[in-house]
């Protein structure tokens, strides 16, 4: 399968194999105009398969989600054909408004102008809690 | 501002230093008498708990201050849906200090984040308490003479019970403590609180059996079994009778073991335990009291 490749723009590498669709959600690329490529289960020497996103324009991206559903993902920056910048992800510290609680007796759900917050509390378990209310994040 | 919504939130010096000004202030109350003079605490209970409440107002009055505090949860500006973020901003203009008691969890988090005085968590639903941990752990620290090297038995409902897992997560930071958890299998600890145990290396056995163990424990902290807790109503009155504390019971405990509880209890402590000299549970009330004045001062900077 031949996908071009781009002049400038963005492309998400290493994207956990299946997650494609999420990440182009979550960021709100289905927002853009651009000429945008997802290519899901792309063979990988070292994942076996991955998810890539290959997004032609120079956007902002939210890292912090992008980090949260693929930590493992890699950011690359494209300018006049070339590779300028390389960015790995990580699990963020905190998450703001990505998640919502869902324990019903969280304050979160009676004052819904408060922003849902998430901090990582377990990095090797990628588990984040609720700031206020300490309930596990679901996936 | 500095506020207290989870008893991790204090470190272990900060505790010490807690225990020693209520130690103080049970020694020498004439010394605190006017310590609070001028100086107002709103207690905001947004769920009833008159005993909390009343342990709050009797701190601050054995401070010298004075209390504001509402009718009820009904009569609040709540019922009209304010926010606790603006509810905290408006008392903030009132008084020195907040006690919160909410039904919500986090609520007295969003009151801090949102208040320009000091919040006391007073207990936000299921979640957080911490005025009662500080209570369980001046109880230890008068009854037992130190926090290090105890084996501290929890016996009920370890899943759901905060009080449980408040002290737990403040006494696992003491060198040579052991926990030995006691549960039906439908209530034992969760397993991120475990989890912490096991990070920590801090040894810890799990049984559904008290008597097998009681013979090694120095404090017995019991908790309520609920019968809402449980799936079926067979395995709830299997279970009960042996999570009830009796005299019996305690024959064969350590002579200077102590019972604790969070109270209000239902049954699981006979009335009989009550005058064996090892219940502390009503001390506990006592030293909740010296605990949350301490906590006053200290977060009022006096």
């Amino acid at each position: 399968m031949n996908i071009d490749s781009i002049k400038n723009g963005i492309v998400l590498d290493h994207l956990t194999p299946g997650k494609g669709m999420e990440v182009y959600r979550l960021l709100g690329l289905d927002h853009l105009d651009c000429h945008i490529a997802i290519i899901k289960n792309a063979p990988s020497r070292k994942m076996g398969k991955k998810d890539i996103i290959k997004i032609a324009d120079d956007i902002v991206l939210d890292t912090e989600v992008l980090g949260y559903i693929c930590p493992g993902a890699t950011v690359n920056i494209i300018k006049d054909g070339k590779n300028v910048e390389k960015k790995k992800m990580s699990l963020p510290e905190k998450l703001v408004n990505v998640v919502t609680c869902h324990n019903p007796r969280c304050i979160t759900t009676t004052e819904q102008e408060l922003p849902q917050i998430f901090a990582l509390t377990d990095h090797d378990r990628a588990e984040y809690r609720c700031i206020y209310c300490e309930t596990l994040a679901k996936n | 501002m500095r506020s207290v919504i989870d008893i991790k939130e204090l470190s272990v010096s900060e505790i010490d230093e807690l225990v020693s000004v209520a130690k103080d202030i049970i020694a020498n109350p004439e010394k605190y008498a006017h310590k609070c003079d001028g100086k107002k605490l709103a207690t905001l209970f947004f769920e009833p708990s008159t005993r909390t409440r009343l342990s709050f107002e009797a701190a601050m009055y054995e401070l010298g201050g004075n209390v504001l505090s509402m009718a009820s949860a009904a009569s609040s500006s709540a019922s009209k849906g304010e926010s606790v973020a603006d509810t905290a901003q408006v008392i903030s203009c009132y008084a020195d200090i907040i006690a919160m008691r909410h039904p919500k969890e986090g609520a007295p988090m969003v009151a801090a984040m949102n208040a320009s005085i000091p919040v006391i968590n007073a207990g936000d639903g299921g979640h957080n308490h911490p005025t009662q941990t500080l209570a369980d752990l001046l109880t230890i620290s008068r009854e037992k003479g130190r926090f290090d090297n105890l084996t501290v038995g929890f016996c009920g409902d370890l899943k759901f019970g905060r009080t449980v897992h408040s002290l737990i997560s403040a006494m696992e930071r003491y060198e040579g403590v052991k926990f030995v958890l006691v549960s039906p299998d439908e209530l034992t600890v969760p397993d991120y609180v475990k989890r912490e145990l096991d990070k920590k290396g801090v040894p810890y056995v799990e049984t559904s059996d008290l008597m097998s163990v009681m013979p090694e424990l120095d404090i017995l902290y019991m908790t309520r079994v609920q019968q809402e807790r449980f799936f079926n109503e067979e395995d709830y009155l299997r279970l009960k009778d042996s999570y009830i504390l009796t005299p019996e019971k305690l024959e064969s405990a350590k002579s200077d073991m102590i019972v604790m509880h969070p109270l209000p209890r239902v049954n699981e402590i006979s009335v009989a335990v009550d005058r064996d000299p090892r219940a502390c549970y009503f001390k506990q009330v006592l030293n909740g009291k010296y605990m949350r004045m301490a906590l006053i001062l200290k977060l009022l900077g006096l």
